[in-house]
């Protein structure tokens, strides 16, 4: 155990002036942002529709939803799980990781937990942000409906869900990146699978959950066809869910026979 | 405890069909600097990484102070630092950077971080990212990596691969200092017998995976025999009475004819067989094959 809290230590110390660690921060706060600024400069238009509380949340959640759940975080996921493995490719450091007096299995999981909290930082400042600014653009802008409604419980469910769905995607591309020093390869069956996944899911190919590139519009295509019924009851635990955390345990586990069998070059 | 730091049974290792260690018994006595010597391809840079668990080994084949490497892979890693070919290190981070990751990684104080920038000479480029280091630097950051630990046991590989003449007698001086003062052993391999002849207290000469000599330097400079240089007027007359009298002619031109040394008696008794039958003797001298050229002799025997 010690092991392992000194290996994240490190990949928390070794990683903090790189850009995969300040895109997990910079990412939500550069989206959040822009939508928050749309919504204060555009403020009469949207003002228009006369949203209720809980539509108006709606509306403004899905606007970073959208986009991050389709595009930026399958994305920010591949490249965050090729940048934590790179960067001991690139530096040739496997082999001094490997020959600390260290456990093997924790430094391996240490690098593949620090890969999930990075994901989790990324996925949990959106809600956050959107709560914050949600509520700021309501003092800035006092007809906003904002205060008739607390988004909490849809906010953490959406992103809940969401976090699980990308789990699938990490640990196949954390699992890559681990196999391949070059960008292209791990990038290349990542983009493919991305693709996939959103043709798949938005086809409505009945076995579409099985492709763990799915799962983040899979998840989301659940979220929007909740309008009618309440957000709050968003099924969380749905078969892409399920076929995302499985795949992400196997991947776990085979990442790690990979990493002991193989010959440190 | 067993009186070697690091001992190999009959060590084998393959890449794919390629043979690169072959049925290697290394040892390496405590306290010793161990020249691990070959040409380039020899196979040093993979036995090393098999010392550090790095490129699986059999069972039983590997020992670190006694100790089976498999099967006590943390315990031995404890006692080694290592420098394997090029220094690695995180090229975004300083120097002192990478060495307070390493102490983060070791669990030692994070002070240990400046003394070893000391200790190499890199205060001055502390924080300087080491991507802008030159090779010689990142050579001696590599080397104070090795070291932050207070390791019992360097392995260090081609250290003074791209450091200057000052920085390679600094490292040399610097092993002597951790063998003799802090009862340290070290195992460095280069493909230089020059670097390491004067350090180093045993020697193991590898080519093509192959141990072709193991033993102390002593060991090593007794195999070149010397030889005698005799400088004569007459070389054919010369020649003519030291083969009958029972000397072992290597070779003789231009008045010169190189003899095996038997003895001093021996000498003194051929001096006197040439001078009394008519022969000028210049000069008598004793030639020693110098060991490069012994080393190269070993290695391109196979
Ligand atoms: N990762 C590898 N895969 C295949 N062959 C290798 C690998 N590393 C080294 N070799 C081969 O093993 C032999 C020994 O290499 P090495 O141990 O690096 O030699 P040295 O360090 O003595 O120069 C060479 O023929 C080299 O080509
Ligand atoms: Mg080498």
């Amino acid at each position: 155990m010690r092991s392992f809290f000194i290996s994240l230590q490190s990949e928390f110390y070794k990683s903090r002036k790189t850009l995969a660690f300040w895109a997990a921060i910079i990412v939500p706060v550069v989206i959040c942002g822009l939508i928050a600024f749309g919504y204060y400069t555009s403020s009469e238009k949207i003002l228009k529709y006369n949203y209720p509380g809980m539509m108006l949340w709606f509306q403004y959640s899905s606007a970073a939803l959208g986009v991050m759940g389709m595009l930026i975080l399958p994305f920010y996921v591949m490249f965050m799980a090729f940048s934590v493995n790179n960067i001991e490719h690139k530096n040739d450091t496997w082999k001094t990781l490997f020959s600390q007096p260290l456990n093997k299995f924790s430094i391996y999981s240490a690098k593949y937990f620090y890969a999930l909290m990075l994901l989790f930082i990324c996925t949990i400042l959106f809600p956050l942000l959107t709560y914050v600014s949600g509520y700021l653009l309501q003092t800035l802008v006092p007809k906003y409906t904002f205060k008739d409604y607390d988004p909490a419980i849809i906010l953490t469910r959406f992103y809940g869900k969401l976090f699980l769905a990308s789990l699938g995607i990490l640990s196949i591309q954390f699992v890559l990146s681990l196999i391949w020093s070059d960008f292209l390869k791990p990038m290349g069956i990542g983009f493919i699978g991305v693709i996939a996944g959103i043709i798949t899911a938005n086809v409505g190919w009945k076995h579409a959950y099985l492709i763990p590139y799915s799962a983040p519009t899979l998840a989301l295509r659940a979220a929007s066809g909740t309008k009618n019924a309440r957000p709050e009851d968003l099924p969380i635990f749905t078969q892409e869910i399920g076929v995302s955390l499985a795949c992400a345990a196997v991947l776990f586990v085979a990442g790690y026979f990979i990493l002991s069998k193989r010959n440190i070059k | 405890m067993s009186r070697f730091a690091i001992e190999t049974v009959g060590l084998n290792h393959h890449f794919g069909p390629q043979a690169v260690v072959k049925n290697l018994s290394l040892q390496v006595p405590r306290g010793s600097i161990y020249g691990f010597l070959g040409p380039n391809g020899a196979g040093k840079t993979t036995t090393i990484k098999i010392l550090l668990n790095l490129l699986q080994s059999p069972a039983d084949t590997v020992f670190i102070f006694g100790q089976e490497l498999n099967h006590n892979r943390i315990a031995c890693l404890e006692k080694m630092g290592s420098l394997v070919e090029q220094p690695a290190i995180y090229a975004h981070l300083s120097g002192k950077e990478n060495l307070i990751n390493r102490c983060i990684l070791l669990g030692i104080n994070k002070s240990k971080a400046d003394e070893m920038l000391a200790l190499v000479g890199l205060t001055e480029a502390a924080t300087k990212k080491t991507g802008k280091y030159s090779l010689g630097m990142k050579q001696r950051l590599g080397i104070a990596l090795a070291l932050i630990a207070d390791p019992e046991l360097l392995l260090l590989d081609e250290p003074t691969n791209g450091l200057d003449p000052n920085g390679i007698i600094e490292i040399r001086n610097l092993m002597v200092e951790l063998t003799s003062k802090h009862g340290k052993t070290i195992l460095v391999s280069s493909h230089l017998l020059a670097e390491i002849e004067r350090t180093a207290t045993h020697v193991g000469i590898i080519n093509k995976g192959e141990m072709l000599f193991q033993g102390t330097i002593n060991e090593l400079q007794d195999l070149s025999k010397p030889s005698i240089k005799i400088e004569v007027d007459d070389q054919a007359a010369a020649a003519n009475i030291l083969s009958s009298n029972g000397a072992e002619i290597i070779n003789e031109k231009e008045g010169n004819i190189h003899i095996t040394y038997t003895g001093k008696a021996d000498m003194g008794k051929l001096n006197t067989l040439l001078v009394q039958n008519g022969v000028t003797v210049y000069s008598i001298s004793t030639d020693r094959k110098d060991l490069e050229n012994l080393f190269l002799d070993i290695t391109s025997k196979n």
